[in-house]
């Protein structure tokens, strides 16, 4: 039985991919550790759940990962995605230490296997985990089980008392019974806040009850505004989160990897009034599948469908859900909901401006559009062969990008720059300060790993100084 | 006739209802082929992305290249309680089950498969009571309570015509039975193999090669990896071959040498038998006590009877025969051996209807995995 009225040496609060490995490293340390997650036992591991791989830095081929990956080549793809809204020597940093990370993530029992297929050809950056990212939080929890991290379930923290940058103790709710807990050091770990719809409201109005929320729907963000109102000083733009496109039809919550729809370069996407809005075939989908859920949200209603004929069905991932099916596009367009004249003109006027060109389902190919406007720079086929095929879209929200100022020693910093005397934080809830907008695959477990060891080595050697 | 085949296959997939199993195990393929993060586990899921859409047969195949390990079920973000409660081993435990059904022979025998525990619990009992009541009934009074040694002791108790004839009826039947209900099987599933796939097919089933996860074993009795499950199946399933080659020898040595049973401890038959008899019942008990520490989770209680009821025969039939073995020369040897052989004759009786038929169903579904690679 977990004995609440004593001292921990670190608290731990959050339990997905970052907390997990704060609370290892701690107790590997030899500090006493608390871990607190929200979610019940089955549901535990915040987004993590529903990850898959870890990009790392290598300078040669190893077990896990093809090629070499250095530091340069990550950094460069790093400050392109992000557009230069990234933390050089703090990403940096990261860039490095992951290097290191996937012998101790075997030690605890982590298992990885070699990139197959149904993934975006990442076998030289990215270390895929056997089973993915609940298996990998398995592992983790298996891990520190053994070594004694005190863990609870269903356990949430209501308050901390900040007193001048340091951490008094946590109000927290246990299995819905308040009480409170005291350590030396607390480490933050509890994610963003994208599954919290009334704090998304206040930037996004009623858009966001558009909005599918692909990971856990305990990523309420309680801890960070809890943090942010006592001084902490904040990072990243509270606006903005990632976004894809995904099946209109998922859960609100949860519906992690199964629900995206990669049919978008193979079809012809309308908006609610049966207009195309942007070009569908710009660049290959790995690069372009995260810019579609933002283009979605602008759209009308945050809806849009995705339109394509037999000859390009086959193309694409199998969809979670069955495509919408008819023989023709204006009994499509019918089904979907759309005015189908309107449907069939956009496709007429798409169908007679495709030019003629070699097809090339894998690469950058010569199938253009030519005086259409958007236009459809690759993939352009006519629609034509019946059946015909529709998927409604949806923006579906993987995190927000607001999040706590931390140092190179996790430790996180106040609103007049001093750092906080025993808070320290990973994962998510600071990735703002490396991942200031875009995603790098991969590179949220990364920044997990890397922050959650760090902030686990500090916090126990201040909590045993 | 390839003709003629492809019609009868066609016929024969027609026939192959939607179950509600079946159903359950299309909607978790269905999510799990826009997932596929378990690709990495065993052949299932690679078997799977070669289809967009799932069939009956797709699925009886599927379903019997599970090898139930159970990584996958752990590994799920859907899994239970998600609202997609995904559960695979379970899904395709249902459907295997419904496919030894539904390709018994003959036809009505499939029934047997429901409530699998009860039956081949009966056919056990049925089976030693008949043995007990034939030798009771045949032989002078006191014959089963005499203690018989030298050549032909057994045969004192049980006529050698009695032994041989019903041995053979019964395991000609089981190997009738089981070669057609496979080969049922394999037409539904369709397609043309090579012998390499047969001997990649082999060499899988042999070695278990699906049961290792991604090298670390599988996820059974629990959440851990383990091989603890793999070294047991090994264990009763080579012990049951070496038992299968202990009386396979001393059937040469009856028949080519004229040599008459009891053997001694140092021939072939005996050594075959006994090594085969203890490893037999360490993985039998092994594994019945896996099933007892087993997470219910992931299990199909419909099919759990039938697994247990087997178990328990085959570890019967392993334990009389050890037994027989040490107390041949007592007085309890008359009705051990009877025993024994009410129990080897239940097992060749209820073979084609319980779950031993899975060794030849999931050898032919490695062979098409194989030939579609």
């Amino acid at each position: 039985m977990v004995d609440l009225t004593r001292t921990y040496d670190v608290l731990v609060i959050g339990g997905g991919n970052a907390a997990l490995c704060a609370a290892v490293t701690a107790r590997e340390a030899g500090a006493s550790v608390l871990l607190l997650e929200s979610a019940p036992k089955s549901f535990r591991g915040g987004n993590s759940r529903h990850t898959r791989n870890f990009r790392g830095m290598h300078t040669a081929p190893t077990k896990v990962l093809t090629g070499s990956y250095l530091e340069d080549e990550y950094w460069d793809d790093l400050n392109r995605v992000t557009g230069g809204i990234t933390d050089e020597p703090l990403a940096r940093m990261t860039i490095r230490v992951s290097a290191e990370m996937t012998p101790w993530m075997e030690a605890c029992g982590v298992r990885f296997q070699p990139a197959l297929s149904g993934t975006l050809s990442l076998s030289r950056t990215n270390a895929f985990f056997l089973g993915g990212g609940k298996a990998l939080l398995n592992a983790y929890y298996a891990t520190a089980t053994r070594l004694g991290v005190d863990i609870l379930y269903d356990a949430e923290v209501v308050n901390l008392h900040v007193d001048d940058g340091f951490v008094r103790s946590a109000d927290i709710t246990w299995r819905g019974f308040p009480a409170t807990v005291t350590a030396r050091c607390v480490v933050a770990a509890a994610g963003g806040f994208q599954a919290n719809l009334d704090w998304m409201r206040q930037y996004w109005g009623d858009a966001v009850d558009n909005f599918v929320i692909r990971g856990t729907p305990y990523a309420k963000g309680k801890v960070l505004k809890n943090l942010l109102d006592q001084g902490i000083a904040p990072i990243g733009d509270p606006t903005q989160f990632h976004a894809v496109a995904l099946d209109a039809r998922s859960p609100q919550f949860d519906g992690g990897i199964s629900t995206r729809l990669d049919s978008v370069p193979f079809s012809i996407v309308v908006n609610r009034d049966g207009q195309r809005f942007y070009d569908e075939g710009e660049d290959v989908w790995p690069k372009r599948y995260a810019i579609w859920g933002r283009l979605i949200a602008q759209q009308p209603g945050q809806i849009a469908y995705s339109i394509c004929d037999a000859k390009a069905f086959s193309l694409f991932m199998p969809s979670v859900y069955p495509a919408i099916k008819a023989d023709s596009i204006a009994d499509l367009a019918n089904k979907m909901g759309l005015d189908a004249a309107t449907v069939e003109n956009t496709v007429m006027s798409y169908n007679n401006s495709v030019q003629p060109g070699r097809f090339d389902a894998t690469g950058l190919d010569e199938c253009r559009t030519e005086g259409l406007a958007p236009p459809k720079t690759h993939w352009a086929r006519r629609i034509e062969e019946g059946p015909f095929y529709g998927y409604p879209l949806r923006p579906g929200i993987t995190f927000t990008y607001l999040g706590l100022k931390v140092n190179q020693n996790a430790r996180v910093l106040m609103t007049d720059g001093k750092p906080a005397a025993n808070l320290f934080a990973s994962g998510e809830i600071m990735a703002g300060n490396i991942l200031g907008r875009g995603y790098l695959a991969g590179f949220g477990m990364t920044i997990g790993t890397v922050f959650g060891r760090i902030a686990g080595r500090e916090a126990a050697r201040h909590a045993r100084n | 006739m390839p003709a003629i085949d492809a019609l009868i296959a066609e016929a024969e997939l027609s026939e192959v209802r939607i179950s509600e199993a079946m159903a359950d195990a299309r909607h978790n393929m269905e999510i799990c082929n826009a997932c596929r993060y378990c690709e990495g586990f065993c052949a299932v899921f690679p078997a799977m992305q070669r289809h967009r859409e799932f069939s009956a047969a797709d699925l009886n195949h599927l379903a019997n290249l599970c090898h139930g390990c159970q990584g996958c079920f752990y590994a799920c973000q859907y899994a239970p309680p998600h609202p997609w409660g995904i559960n695979v081993p379970q899904a395709f435990a249902l459907v295997r089950a419904e496919s030894y059904a539904f390709h018994a022979w003959p036809k009505p025998m499939g029934r047997l498969f429901e409530r699998n525990g009860t039956i081949v619990s009966v056919v056990t009992a049925l089976a030693v009571a008949l043995v007990l009541l034939l030798v009771g009934a045949l032989q002078s009074s006191g014959t089963m309570l005499a203690p018989h040694t030298g050549p032909g002791a057994f045969f004192a108790v049980i006529s050698y015509d009695a032994m041989v004839y019903s041995a053979a009826a019964t395991f000609l039947y089981a190997l009738l039975a089981m070669s057609l209900t496979t080969a049922s099987f394999w037409r539904a599933s369709g397609g043309k193999i090579r012998f390499i796939h047969f001997a990649r097919a082999l060499h899988d089933a042999m070695t278990l090669r699906n049961l290792g996860g991604g090298g670390d074993g599988c996820n059974y009795p629990t959440e851990s990896f383990s091989f603890t499950r793999r070294w047991l199946h090994h264990a009763m399933a080579y012990g049951f071959l070496l038992c299968f080659a202990a009386t396979s020898v001393a059937t040469v040595f009856h028949h080519a040498m004229g040599w008459v049973a009891p053997y001694s401890l140092l021939s072939a038959p005996v050594i075959l038998g006994t090594v085969g008899g203890i490893m037999m019942l360490i993985g039998t008990i092994g594994l019945l006590w896996l099933k007892v520490l087993a997470d219910p989770e992931p299990a199909a209680k419909a099919v759990l009877g039938g697994d247990y009821a087997m178990l328990i025969l085959l570890a019967s039939v392993a334990k009389t025969g050890l037994l027989l073995l040490v107390l041949r020369s007592t007085s309890a040897m008359g009705w051990l051996l009877a025993l024994h052989l009410g129990f080897v004759l239940a097992l060749f009786v209820a073979l084609p209807y319980s779950k031993m038929i899975h060794a030849l169903f999931r050898t032919a579904a490695l062979a098409r995995d194989h030939a579609e690679r």
